[in-house]
């Protein structure tokens, strides 16, 4: 509707705004600052430098499925079904390698071959959520549910819920590896959020996924091959999902059964504590960064304080909650579209 | 009135275009030249064809017949968005602005300026964000969210973004609909400005005086037809009104509205009227941005017609008076019980009945029965110990579709399975269901058949309450015993007894004043 504000005036709130939004991410590091302070005080051990590498490499993981979730809420759409990529699809990988007697296949697949594998099946999920969801126009959130339960059971029935281990060097390098003296999960990580924060920022695909997310016609009025973009989006997602089943096998050495399980409650608590707008079109690579890393500090802490696990997770609730209502309250603007 | 002297390749032209929508002929064998350089009005009431035609200019649908040529040349396939682009931009009622990205990304979007494989210099975009906005003389910044630009100003930055991707033809639909008149000012003074640098327009617009003042050419639209198309100097108010409402006015015969026959069987002579009670009455009701200080009063069996364009503030009124929008300021009252806050459910207690104007979003809901819907409203009157009593539901709803007589296999049938007027008709039925004393229509007959409407006509003119009738369709207004006429927000006219067509239309397109 047509305001009565003078040109002037609306364009000083819309300045101070502006700063508000490039705040966002300032704001992230102040409260990551103040947990370390916190934590500095209530443990010896907490700012030590191997503790803080050890929280860098447990977030690691998270932050590449961060990444993936990141993208998909930009456009405007969800998957829940990328936790159980970060199970599936190192299970197959660690399946194809194994022999029967560690519940392998038996076919002792070359480990490079076994790699490409997980990253096809990762790749192949993705691309067919955003068929179901982009050509078919199911839902995104029963669709993808349906995926998570699908390859949650696909996960147990391969291996009839047993544990994979002794697996192949190949598998466990990238959770194993240090380079240049830190983790190279967390060089592979931060790498990933570098690049991811030049295309969005400095690129035309990158802009157009934020473009799609705010407004889908206005998008495609522009000439943006909105599902093309989807699609794509999706594919690279589950590729990424994959690649953080991979880091984190390496790491646990073993393939659960369960592997990734809940994950997706802490990508997305990360993700709305970043920022990252559940209504699509809106929010920063690097404030989801900041979230992660901010989670996994407030986790440490309550992990060197012997906190149960169970109250852990009830802490990521209530953190997710006053995240949203905070977001709500600072922005002034609610939800109805101008 | 065709013009005939086309020396020049016309740069756009629909040549002989028709065009069907299901069974309804939206566009009749239209032929239609713009030349370069000139800016062209394209007027019409409602459904006239107009919003057909711009789709077929624009290439967002394909004609059945006939084709459409820009600059003599085959108009690209409907699939071909760029080309499109490049021929012909329009800016829609609807923004294309992305609310959340910034003025300078909004308007290079999908063609940023870089150095090369899609990579964006953001300063590169600033800097030429920043000379079309002075250009524009838009007093924003480039790093601005552009959905905190005014409604002005994020036209006008459509238009610059349209500019920018070369095309030369540029086509406003209703651009002044939502705008303060100082924007309306700014607005003319670019499309001015362009015009001087060759620019070419096509305007769409209600408000025939603004036509008169930015516009060269004038075409006029009728049922589908093109029927006048002339230098505005050669069309006065009068025959352009006449050329839009047809007929009754062209043939100059006495063309009046009589009070129909219906007021004097059904509630008797005016006389008779101001003796009964006021039923409804509104005192200086605000709404911001929609309606300031408007007042009326219906009394019991009388039915008074509020008509209006889009955007004149009618709509908002209705919805104020049914409890559906809390007005900035004013009172509601029904035979004196105010109503206190902006809830529906307050305002049926009071007496109102509600027929939204779009049936299909507001009136009923298409899972629901026919029974269903009728019996929403007045729930609380049907329960028995709070469970819903199937047999008095039934027994209500029987009773209306019988009194309305709508088409039903059952009355458990699916209200979306329904024919448009029979769809209406339980949208009425729903609004008689609590019995009100006052009844607040919009649109009432929009998109049914005679027969359905002749109906629902009788059943409007039949009813003791109250009736106010929201609507800008003549055949409508003509069954009211007074017309109040808004414009921008204010009532402005008045209408009693007898009026004629061509002026009610002339006094709701906001001509005369």
């Amino acid at each position: 509707m047509a305001s009565e504000k003078p040109t002037t005036g609306a364009s000083s709130v819309s300045r101070r705004r502006r700063r508000s939004h490039l705040s966002d991410e300032l704001a992230l590091l102040q409260l990551i600052i103040l947990a370390m302070v916190v934590g500095t005080f209530l443990h010896p051990a907490f700012f030590t430098e191997r503790n803080l590498v050890n929280i860098l490499q447990q977030s690691s993981e998270l932050s590449v499925l961060v990444f993936a979730e990141a993208i998909i809420l930009i456009v405007g759409k969800f998957d829940l079904s990328l936790e159980s990529i970060v199970g599936v699809a190192p299970m197959l990988a660690a399946w194809l390698m194994l022999d029967t007697a560690l519940n392998g296949s038996g076919l002792e697949v070359n480990p490079y071959l076994a790699i490409a594998a997980l990253f096809a099946v990762g790749v192949g999920i993705g691309a067919f959520n955003g068929f179901l969801i982009v050509r078919l126009g199911l839902n995104a959130f029963i669709t993808t549910l349906a995926m998570l339960i699908l390859l949650r059971g696909v996960a147990i029935g391969m291996t009839n819920g047993r544990t994979l281990y002794d697996l192949p060097e190949a598998l466990l390098y990238l959770g194993n590896a240090r380079w240049l003296g830190l983790p190279a999960s967390v060089w592979v990580s931060a790498l990933l959020y570098l690049a991811g924060f030049l295309v969005l920022t400095y690129h035309r695909w990158g802009r157009a996924l934020y473009a799609i997310g705010g407004s889908p016609e206005a998008a495609r009025a522009a000439g943006i091959r909105v599902d093309q973009y989807v699609w794509t989006v999706f594919a690279i997602a589950g590729g990424l999902a994959a690649l953080s089943g991979l880091m984190l096998t390496g790491r646990m050495a073993s393939v659960l059964s369960g592997q990734g399980q809940n994950m997706i409650f802490t990508v997305f608590a990360a993700a709305v504590i970043g920022r990252i707008s559940l209504n699509g079109g809106k929010g920063s690579i690097i404030g989801a960064l900041f979230g992660v890393i901010l989670l996994g500090i407030i986790s440490n802490i309550l992990t060197l304080s012997n906190i149960e696990t169970f109250w852990i997770s009830a802490t990521y609730g209530a953190i997710i909650l006053l995240s949203l209502i905070l977001t709500r309250l600072t922005s002034g603007r609610s939800y109805r579209s101008d | 009135m065709t013009p005939v002297d086309m020396s020049v390749v016309p740069l756009a032209e629909a040549r002989a275009v028709s065009k069907h929508y299901g069974t309804t002929l939206a566009l009749d064998n239209v032929t239609m030249k713009i030349r370069a350089g000139q800016s062209v009005a394209l007027a019409g009431r409602n459904g006239a064809g107009k919003s057909t035609m711009v789709r077929l200019l624009t290439g967002l649908d394909r004609p059945d017949a006939g084709d459409v040529r820009f600059s003599g040349e085959p108009a690209p396939d409907v699939s071909a968005r760029a080309a499109w682009r490049s021929r012909v931009a329009c800016v829609y009622q609807k923004s294309t602005i992305i609310p959340d990205l910034t003025v300078g990304e909004n308007l290079f979007i999908n063609d940023q300026p870089g150095r090369g494989l899609g990579t964006i210099s953001w300063r590169e975009v600033r800097r030429l964000t920043r000379d079309a906005l002075e250009i524009w003389g838009l007093d924003v910044d480039a790093d601005q969210r552009a959905g905190d630009l005014t409604v002005g100003q994020r036209q006008l930055l459509e238009i610059a973004r349209a500019l920018r991707q070369g095309s030369r033809f540029i086509i406003l639909d209703e651009p002044t609909a939502r705008l303060e008149s100082r924007e309306i000012r700014q607005l003319f003074d670019h499309v001015t400005r362009l015009k001087a640098e060759g620019m070419t327009f096509l305007f769409i617009s209600h408000h025939l005086q603004e036509i008169y003042e930015i516009c060269e050419q004038v075409a006029v639209m009728r049922d589908g037809r093109l029927v006048a198309d002339a230098p505005v100097g050669d069309l006065g108010h009068n025959e352009l009104v006449a050329a839009m409402v047809g007929d009754s006015y062209a043939a100059g015969a006495e063309a009046a509205h009589h009070v129909p026959a219906a007021f004097d069987g059904g509630t008797g002579g005016p006389g008779e009227v101001d003796s009964r009670p006021v039923a409804l009455e509104v005192e200086s009701l605000s709404i911001e941005g929609a309606v300031s200080g408007a007042s009326l009063r219906v009394r019991s069996g009388e039915r008074v017609g509020l008509a209006g364009l889009g955007g004149s503030g009618k709509t908002e009124f209705a919805e104020a008076i049914v409890g559906q929008r809390r007005p900035t300021s004013g009172r509601i009252s029904v035979a004196g019980r105010v109503l206190r806050q902006g809830r529906v459910d307050l305002a049926r207690d009071l007496g109102i009945g509600y027929v939204p104007e779009d049936r299909h979003t507001d009136g009923f809901c298409g899972n629901l029965s026919v029974e269903e819907n009728i019996a929403l409203p007045v729930l609380h009157r049907i329960c028995r110990m709070g469970f819903i009593s199937r047999r008095r539901r039934r027994d209500l709803a029987l009773a209306l579709i019988g009194k309305l007589q709508i088409k039903v296999s059952d009355p458990a049938q699916n209200t979306s399975e329904l024919s448009g007027g029979n769809q209406q008709k339980t949208v009425m039925g729903r609004a008689l269901a609590s019995d009100p004393d006052v009844l607040v229509l919009g649109y009432p007959t929009a998109g049914v058949d005679i027969a359905s409407k002749q109906a629902l006509f009788n059943i409007i003119t039949a009813t003791d309450s109250a009736v106010l009738l929201v609507s800008d369709e003549i055949d409508e207004l003509a069954i009211c015993d007074r017309v109040l006429v808004m414009f921008a927000g204010r009532i402005v006219r008045e209408f009693t007894g007898s009026w004629e067509e061509p002026e009610m239309v002339a006094a709701i397109e906001g001509l005369g004043q």
